[in-house]
């Protein structure tokens, strides 16, 4: 039972996280809860359809499907992270123009909130389906019972929401005139992290050179299975051994984003200051 | 009809996906993997077949290859390596990390 708690709970984890800095990103933002619920439920009914489905998409495109499904889902979740990014850094320095009592809390709670939900959905679809095909297996194998696997998988998906649950309520504590700031900077990462989650997915299906499979090693220092690594891994995309490409696709993202971020026209239709 | 279909589709089957002898194979069996142990040349890619012969799913994982792909039951997945620098690099099954390998690299 316990080696299936921390199995789901580290699936959990990921998602879990994801989550607690959306919902921190999207406080004060009306009917907020119901996109990110919409956005979870959409998800788990994603992931037991490609649960359903993983040998078809296993073997799709000469094998290597499930390579392009998982990179897919990644970079559509980090397009997503990135116009949010773009869409409060463009109305945020138009607000500050206009009237410094205006803050950004104001300002955020104007929010559209379908990238998000949309990445919510993303991430539990792509965690929750490997949950399912775990449990799956252990179910038709018999290996434990009915009862002691549910315990375990509830057991995981209590965990794994609860650290989702204090990294929100971490963020809370940070006062609403920064808060959006802070945020704005987690979903950077995130993004950044997960563009170079898809990239070493992309590199396994052979799509791209690995540019060095090792760059450096801090496997010493933080193991990826650690709960440490694993924290890191989901919020920053910390690996211990990062491949060139990997690293490649880290830095363009934060590239790519922070610039559009910056560059980007303001939407300022009056501006007369 | 029927039998011509099937051998016309099992031979497109076939050409679609060319397994030559001398892909390496590791087989899971009894949360165990068969070989334990398999070796593979320096600087070549090598196309390794997963099966799954447990009647659970596995996910075939290695940090320091950066590998990670579920493989179900009774299913075989391809998995490319390399090309590599000599040296002992280690992989697990992530649905039940005691089971443990290595890819050695000559």
């Amino acid at each position: 039972m316990l080696a299936t708690a921390i199995i789901v709970f580290r699936e959990v984890l990921e998602a879990a996280l994801v989550v607690g800095i959306v919902l921190a990103a999207s406080r004060g933002v009306p009917r907020r809860s119901a996109w990110v619920a919409g956005g979870g439920g959409a998800g788990v009914l994603g992931a037991l359809l490609v649960a359903g489905f993983a040998g078809e998409i296993a073997e799709a495109v000469d094998g290597i499907g499930q390579e392009l499904f998982n990179a897919a889902i990644l970079f559509a979740a980090v397009v997503m992270l990135g116009w949010h990014n773009v869409w409060m850094s463009r109305h945020g320095r138009d607000m500050a123009v206009q009237a410094t009592k205006i803050g950004k809390d104001v300002l955020a709670g104007t929010q559209p909130l379908y990238a998000l939900a949309f990445v919510v959905g993303l991430a539990v679809l792509r965690e929750g389906s490997e949950i399912v095909l775990f449990l799956y297996g252990i179910a038709v194998a018999g290996g434990y019972t009915a009862a002691s696997m549910l315990a375990g998988g509830a057991l995981g998906v209590v965990g794994g929401v609860a650290a989702g649950a204090a990294i929100y309520f971490g963020l809370l504590i940070i006062p609403l005139n920064r808060l959006f700031t802070v945020t704005s900077w987690l979903i950077l990462m995130l993004a950044a992290g997960m563009a170079s989650q898809g990239a070493a997915f992309l590199m396994q299906a052979d799509l791209v050179p690995s540019l060095g499979n090792t760059v450096w090693d801090t496997s010493h220092l933080v193991g990826e299975s650690s709960i440490a690594g694993q924290v890191l891994h989901a919020l920053i995309g910390y690996t211990a051994r990062p491949a060139g490409i990997q690293l490649v696709f880290y830095a363009a993202t934060l590239v790519v984003i922070g610039a559009l971020m910056r560059l980007l026209p303001h939407r300022r239709p009056n501006a007369s200051i | 009809m029927f039998c011509k279909t099937l051998s016309a589709t099992l031979l497109l089957v076939g050409v679609a996906a060319p397994a030559f002898a001398d892909d390496p194979v590791l087989a899971i069996k009894d949360h165990q993997f068969v070989p334990p142990e398999l070796e593979i040349p320096a600087g070549t890619k090598v196309k390794l077949i997963v099966r799954n012969n447990d009647p659970t799913t596995s996910e075939f994982e290695s940090t320091e290859l950066h590998r990670e792909k579920v493989v179900q039951s009774g299913h075989e997945i391809v998995v490319f390596i390399g090309p590599l620098d000599p040296g002992r690099y280690e992989f697990f099954d992530d649905f039940h990390p005691e089971t443990r390998g290595h890819i050695v690299v000559k």
